[in-house]
């Protein structure tokens, strides 16, 4: 058995209760008499704000109110209407930057309706009777290919198997769901949420999952588009920014997405290795997942470093804060500079940054922290090359997710445009899936 | 999904919520945007005779209570009927009715109590197009004091009188509008149908004072330091309006007329206890005022998953079906015993079912000195109280004794029988029951 003071990277830091204990639930699901009183906070907003603060533009005071009215049932159908993954998003959309920020509660009293723990409320019960409120439309022959079963694949592949047309999806994963599945905090999904989602999701029928084909690899676009009638591609963003500083190619240095996936796939969480002293270098909602499982694997030491100061970060407020709790210490305004160690990492070397006319620069004050382990979270970046034009690095869309080439669509963290949130990847996916129906049906019709 | 589609006197409408005639129904424009937002059908807001318009208070016309946090319980209002044209309405009415031909369009009325006045009128709301129209015998406020309204409704000579009128002069459904302030309900029902109404409707508001301003001394709503009372509606009627229903589907004179029930309709749930108790649709406007025409898609989505939760095809698959549970004190069974149990996992140890029985009933809880409650059966006469004032749902309930065992209270057995206060020997009245 090891402790939090075990040098270097090691496993079992915590016991196995203990670490039980640290990833169940983030937050507990109401029970029906704290989702009733929840509700009755809604004021039932004309035009409410907080539809328009969610990408998926879900009737959100409706949803409510049914809740309210004992039926929420009705309330998922309301959710479910907009956004087949609300279950997911229940859990991990940053409400606290969307619509709990909107609700005229947090405008009146700094405290909004519990809008995302009510939503997981209404899609839970009605998932638990496992019931797909949703039919499918009528045959209309015509076969669609979905690169990636992440949200925006599987949003996109339900609205199009609901209008009648096949799906077959491809992953170059192991297991559907993408980063539900791979990238999300264990503690925000535990109980195997992602896969249950998925399966629920598909119970619509008409979608084929075909997992371990990558395109590029295993596919090629030019065969999707002979072979199908039209193509999606929700393929993510596979790539991860390197640190481009001395010693960065030490042992101990890796992706934070890897180790959160790692931690997601572990069967046994006392097998996963964890520093006793972990940086991780970023700001994003990636370095605080990876930051606050690393301290609830039992690391001694865990320390964000953020290169530019704590408004900018962009993960919110409340995951700063969560991170915090859990014994996390934010460090803003600085920037890796070196990574020391004999072979394997012992220290990160880190630089003072001010912000002069709008520049970040470097200030020439460093600073040394122990670190066993040190977590790249600094962006990711599209890795797929499938021929299509490019902007800002994605994928160049216009309107609803059409692509510089014909039948080929995309949406999700891949495209350009939009924050890379799964919420909006829903909304992405679903919206090309409207148009994708439309071209495809267009024909027909007038054939 | 279960079908809401109601049939009430012939008019169909896609679900069975219809707005009331009131300031929401008041014209055209509403009109539509509560047809766009799904509503069944509206009661037009009350037509008056040709000639000048009333006239409205320029001050508040609304009064509020409230509950915690603001929650609307009750609205008054001293609005009058319609203060619009005659002609204005009517022609709107022709033009909604043509273009949303699959609702409901009722013609709220209330003009002079004289045969000529309603001669005048019907005709010309025939001519709209419109499916029936409703008589406001009701309204309790300034309309009453020219003779018209609840004056009307309080005198069934009056109601019989009218209801005739209409139904010589107007050839489609004739809907009477009940006041509740008056003493039996079942009176100026049963005279609406003796008049040959097919239908009456009901509550209309009850007359009330919501609150008095005291720095000025002027009941709400003041109008220039003076107030007056108002018609009360909105879900704390809704207990009221519920039991009236209820006395007209079970009075034998009245049994089997159509009902469309009004007050404090906020909920699918309210529409379907309405419906239990006889009502062949519902009429709802607080909701309405409060929350926005779009609170009909909740009642319309909560009342069809209801029905298809307990396998109810269409609405009159359990219209009525409270009717024959409705009985009069009477008829209960006095065999039956219940007693309190307090489940201990899920009591939070507030003490509220201590205080209310402790002080204001029958001494029947006991209370340790580490706060744990528990019920004292020999004291305990069921009277539901802990289980109304406890905040914890299901952790008082009301456990009936079996047949056979003895009642700790009484120390006599439980008898399997019914009997009711019509044998009880302590009736003087009582008949052997042999």
């Amino acid at each position: 058995m090891n402790s939090p003071l075990t040098p270097g990277i090691a496993a079992r830091r915590l016991d196995t209760e203990m670490l039980a204990q640290n990833f169940t639930d983030l937050h507990a699901p109401l029970n029906p008499h704290e989702a009733a009183v929840a509700a009755d906070r809604c004021y039932f907003c004309h035009d409410a704000p907080c539809i328009t603060a969610c990408p998926t533009d879900i009737d959100i005071p409706l949803f409510i109110r049914q809740i309210a009215t004992g039926t929420p049932e009705a309330a998922a159908k309301t959710i479910f209407d907009q956004n087949i993954l609300g279950g997911m998003c229940a859990r991990v959309c940053p409400t606290e930057d969307l619509c709990e920020q909107a609700c005229v509660r947090e405008m009146a009293e700094g405290k909004p309706v519990e809008i995302g723990r009510l939503q997981r409320y209404a899609t839970d019960t009605l998932m638990a009777k496992d019931v797909m409120p949703y039919q499918r439309a009528a045959p209309t022959g015509k076969h669609v290919a979905v690169v990636g079963a992440g949200p925006s694949g599987l949003a996109c592949a339900h609205r199009l198997a609901m209008l009648g047309h096949q799906v077959t999806i491809y992953d170059a994963r192991p297991k559907a769901g993408g980063l539900n599945e791979y990238g999300i905090a264990a503690y925000k999904t535990p109980d195997d949420f992602a896969a249950k989602e998925v399966d629920w999701l598909c119970s619509i029928g008409g979608i084929t999952i075909q997992n371990g084909k990558a395109l590029g690899a295993d596919l090629s676009l030019d065969g999707l588009a002979d072979d199908f009638d039209a193509v999606f591609l929700g393929v993510g963003l596979g790539g991860v920014n390197a640190l481009s500083v001395d010693g960065a190619d030490k042992d101990g240095v890796a992706d934070a997405v890897s180790f959160i996936a790692d931690l997601r796939q572990a069967e046994d969480l006392t097998t996963l290795p964890v520093g006793r002293n972990v940086v991780v270098i970023g700001g994003g909602m990636t370095a605080v997942d990876a930051a606050v499982q690393s301290k609830l694997l039992g690391a001694e030491t865990v320390t964000i470093a953020y290169r530019r100061g704590r408004e900018a970060m962009s993960a919110s407020r409340y995951e700063q804060d969560l991170a915090a709790s859990n014994g996390v210490k934010l460090m803003f305004n600085v920037m890796p500079k070196a990574i020391h160690g004999n072979g394997a990492t012992a220290e990160i070397e880190l630089e003072y940054t001010a912000l002069t006319d709008g520049k970040l620069t470097a200030t020439g004050e460093t600073i040394r922290l122990p670190a066993d382990q040190v977590f790249r979270a600094i962006g990711q970046t599209l890795t797929t090359d499938a021929g299509l034009d490019l902007a800002g690095g994605k994928i160049a869309v216009t309107g609803a997710g059409r692509t510089s080439r014909a039948g080929v669509w995309a949406g999700g963290d891949c495209a350009a445009g939009g924050d890379d949130l799964t919420v909006t990847a829903v909304a992405e996916g679903r919206d090309a899936a409207m148009d994708i129906h439309a071209t495809l049906t267009e024909g027909a019709t007038n054939g | 999904m279960a079908d809401l589609t109601t049939d009430f006197l012939g008019i169909k409408s896609p679900n069975p919520f219809w707005l009331a005639s009131a300031p929401p129904t008041d014209k055209e424009y509403n009109v539509r945007r509560a047809f766009e937002a799904g509503w069944g059908g509206v009661v037009w807001k009350t037509l008056g005779e040709e000639g000048p318009p009333v006239v409205n208070v320029n001050g508040p016309r609304y009064g509020v209570v409230y509950g915690a946090d603001r929650r609307v319980l009750g609205i008054n209002n001293i609005e009058l009927i319609t203060d619009r044209d005659l002609y204005t309405n009517l022609e709107e009415i022709k033009r909604v009715k043509a273009d949303y031909p699959d609702r409901a369009i009722i013609v709220s009325i209330m003009v002079p109590c004289e045969e000529q006045a309603w001669k005048a009128i019907l005709p010309l709301v025939e001519d709209t197009g419109a499916d029936g129209i409703e008589l406001n015998f009701g309204c309790p406020h300034g309309m009453s004091e020219r003779g018209m309204g609840s004056a009307v409704g309080q005198v069934p000579e009056y109601i019989e009188m009218v209801t005739r009128w209409c139904k010589q002069y107007y050839s489609k459904p004739v809907i009477v509008k009940l006041t509740p302030n008056i003493t039996d309900i079942r009176k100026p029902a049963a005279a609406a149908k003796r008049g040959g109404a097919d239908a009456v409707s009901l509550i209309n508001t009850i007359n009330s004072i919501t609150s008095v301003n005291l720095d000025t001394m002027s009941p709400e709503p003041s109008i220039d330091g003076k107030g007056t009372h108002g018609g009360y509606c909105g879900p704390a009627v809704k207990p009221i309006a519920m039991s009236m229903v209820s006395e007209i589907a079970r009075n034998p004179e009245t049994q089997g007329l159509p009902i469309s029930g009004i007050g404090g309709v906020t909920t699918w749930r309210d529409a379907a206890e309405y419906i239990t108790l006889g009502c062949g649709n519902v009429q709802v406007c607080t909701a309405a005022m409060t929350y926005g025409f779009k609170i009909v898609q909740e009642m319309i989505s909560g009342l069809s998953q209801w029905m298809d939760e307990k396998g109810h095809t269409s609405i009159d698959d359990f219209k009525g079906a409270a009717i024959p549970n409705t009985t009069d004190w009477q008829y209960l069974n006095l065999n039956y015993v219940a007693k309190a149990k307090i489940d201990q996992d899920l009591c939070i140890s507030c003490g509220r079912c201590y205080a209310a029985c402790e002080d204001t009933s029958h001494q029947a809880i006991a209370m340790s000195p580490d706060r744990t409650f528990s019920v004292i059966d020999e004291e305990c006469v069921a009277c539901n109280l802990c289980v109304d004032v406890c905040p914890v749902e299901d952790c008082i309930t009301m456990v009936a004794l079996a047949p056979g065992t003895t009642d700790p209270r009484t120390g006599k057995v439980v008898p399997a029988e019914y009997a009711n206060w019509t044998t009880h020997p302590n009736n003087p009245a009582a008949k052997a029951a042999e």
